[in-house]
């Protein structure tokens, strides 16, 4: 594969500029087009992405690949296991997200191959492209955890947040459990790029609290295990965070990379530069380590050198997300090789910029729109509280609301955002309005 | 956030109502309002006696709103954090503060009408 950006956009340019030919634009942004568009997973960014194009795009077809059915809200799992929300809060049914334009197949994508510009299915069904976006999120890699597996969610005090709503409930019930009962609870974060790095934390700071509204404080000890040195890619978030887990009693080890749970023994290793480092539980959140699914990892897609290679995180320019090797192949979501970016606020802004670029591409003129990193998460420090945290490639803070909002402080106001305006913040921007 | 639109802003109360609810709240207070106006035109001005009985349910409006803000979003007066939270709980409570009366004026104004 050589062709470079600039043939490619003379392609593309060139085989709208037939296709426009003769035809008036029916809207005054809509790009007539007759390109296959072929988006990988109908997720956060799939939908979004679907609506999207389908409003500025007259002609060409948009078809979307997803096995699964149902649609996951998953910034929601943390309020279900949080014994808020009951398990249905997070599902919906993905068709009912789509444009009517669109095509969706409930099948996998098994082999991309970008050269030859197809995908192949699991059914086997071969799907040619003249655009392709990648958007199928991320595996959760449960088994490279030794002794871990799904099936143990729900027993044994072992949780899991981000298993899925269903199992989101069953941590509820064993948090629930522990609160009144007490113990030891074990919090970590994997080795890995993650969804929504402020889960975690966030998952500690709700135990901490449920137990000491149920005043059984002094009969439960928390422990959490950051992977590296710190506790927040952001520096700035990362003290805040430290301070607060110092002033709520819950005591951090730097470092301690999780290998292998013992679900008998309710025992999990840990990795540390001293060694390997065994901690008892009586409830823990296990968060798996996160990578590409098989799918994109197998194809030429993902970087080639680096920590990414092998986490298999697609090869795309930080700013516009376009494949630096595939110029019309693009990564949005959580599968994208960029250094944040891994939460639905991120796909909220992402997904604007591939449109224009997409579009762009397609009337043959060239897009300046880009995409800076800004990654949001509100972190709740309590039920109740929450510390609205955005921030952008260079870990600076970027409020939305600067001097109204304060980002570092546990609010009611950004509790309120995360409880009322983020689903429904959200579903407009699957909707492809917000 | 890169931009909040008012475009933006509709779509989420929409989602957050469900669009048929939004857009029947938004007519029924555009009418009270309506109505509102109405009255003190055809009175041609506010009536004491009314105004001053639909202004003691000026608090209880402030009380209300407040509270069903928090019954609604599992929180509680001792999870404001900072100044802009109490802004925000002011703020709420103006908003019920100003609806009730204006709400059991117009009532009154009705009731009035039909003697
Ligand atoms: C516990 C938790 C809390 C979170 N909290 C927040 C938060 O507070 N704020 C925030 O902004 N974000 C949050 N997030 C992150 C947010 O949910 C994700 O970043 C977002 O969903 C990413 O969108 P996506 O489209 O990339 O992936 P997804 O939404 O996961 O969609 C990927 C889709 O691809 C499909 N797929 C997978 N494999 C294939 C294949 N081979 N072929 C075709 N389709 C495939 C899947 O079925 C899925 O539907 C949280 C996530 C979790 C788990």
């Amino acid at each position: 594969m050589d062709i470079s950006r600039r043939e490619w956009l003379k392609l593309v340019g060139q085989a709208t500029a037939i296709a426009t030919s003769g035809s008036l634009l029916s809207r005054a942004a809509a790009a007539q087009t007759n390109a296959r568009i072929l988006i990988l997973g109908a997720g956060a960014a799939g939908a979004a992405l679907a609506n999207r194009l389908s409003e500025q795009l007259v002609g060409g077809s948009i078809t979307l690949l997803d096995p699964r059915p149902e649609h996951w809200y998953q910034p929601g799992f943390t309020l279900i296991a949080a014994g808020l929300k009951p398990a249905s809060y997070s599902i919906s049914q993905t068709a009912q997200w789509l444009p009517r334009s669109a095509t969706l197949l409930s099948e996998a994508a098994a082999e991309i191959d970008p050269d030859s510009q197809t995908v192949t299915t699991i059914q086997g069904r071969k799907i040619a492209y003249d655009i392709l976006i990648v958007a199928t999120g991320l595996r959760l890699d449960y088994e490279s955890i030794e002794g871990m597996s799904l099936d143990l969610i729900g027993t044994r005090g072992i949780g899991s947040v981000y298993a899925g709503p269903a199992l989101a409930e069953k941590t509820w019930q064993l948090l629930d459990q522990f609160t009144q009962t007490g113990g030891h609870a074990l919090f970590s974060r994997p080795d890995t790029e993650m969804k929504c790095a402020g889960a975690p934390l966030k998952y500690a700071f709700i135990t901490e609290d449920y137990a000491t509204r149920r005043g059984t404080r002094d009969r439960i000890t928390i422990d959490y295990c950051a992977n590296n040195n710190s506790l927040f890619g952001v520096p700035i978030v990362s003290e805040k965070v430290r301070m607060l887990f110092a002033e709520r009693g819950i005591d951090t080890h730097y470092n301690h990379i999780m290998t292998a749970i013992d679900a008998d023994r309710q025992i999990a290793t840990f990795q540390t530069p001293q060694g390997a480092v065994e901690k008892s539980f009586d409830f823990i959140n296990v968060i798996p380590p996160m990578v590409a699914h098989d799918v994109v990892r197998q194809s030429p897609l993902p970087w080639q050198t680096g920590p990414w290679a092998a986490q298999g995180w697609v090869d795309v320019d930080p700013a516009t997300l376009r494949h630096k090797r595939y110029p019309n192949v693009f990564a949005v979501g959580d599968v994208a090789g960029v250094p944040k970016g891994k939460t639905a606020a991120s796909v909220k802004w992402q997904v604007p910029v591939v449109v224009d670029h997409i579009i762009a591409d397609l009337s043959g003129r060239e897009s300046v729109e880009q995409y800076n990193g800004y990654t949001s998460c509100p972190l709740i420090t309590k039920i109740g509280r929450a510390m609205l945290i955005e921030f952008d490639y260079k870990n600076n803070l970027t409020p939305s609301f600067p001097g109204i909002i304060a980002p570092l402080e546990e609010l009611w106001i950004s509790w309120l955002m995360k409880e009322v305006a983020l689903k429904a913040t959200y579903n407009a921007m699957l909707r492809g309005r917000a | 956030m890169k931009e909040l639109s008012i475009g933006m802003l509709l779509a989420i109360f929409e989602e957050i109502f469900g669009a048929g609810l939004f857009w029947a709240m938004v007519i029924c207070a555009l009418v009270v309002i309506g109505l509102f106006v109405l009255l003190i035109i055809r009175d041609k001005g506010l009536i004491a006696g009314r105004f001053l009985w639909s202004e003691i349910t000026a608090p209880i409006g402030a009380l209300a709103a407040i509270l069903f803000v928090q019954i609604m979003t599992d929180s509680g007066f001792k999870d404001l954090g900072g100044p802009i939270d109490l802004i925000l709980l002011i703020a709420i409570g103006c908003g019920g503060a100003l609806v009730a009366p204006m709400f059991t004026y117009l009532l009154l104004g009705l009731r009035d009408s039909r003697r």
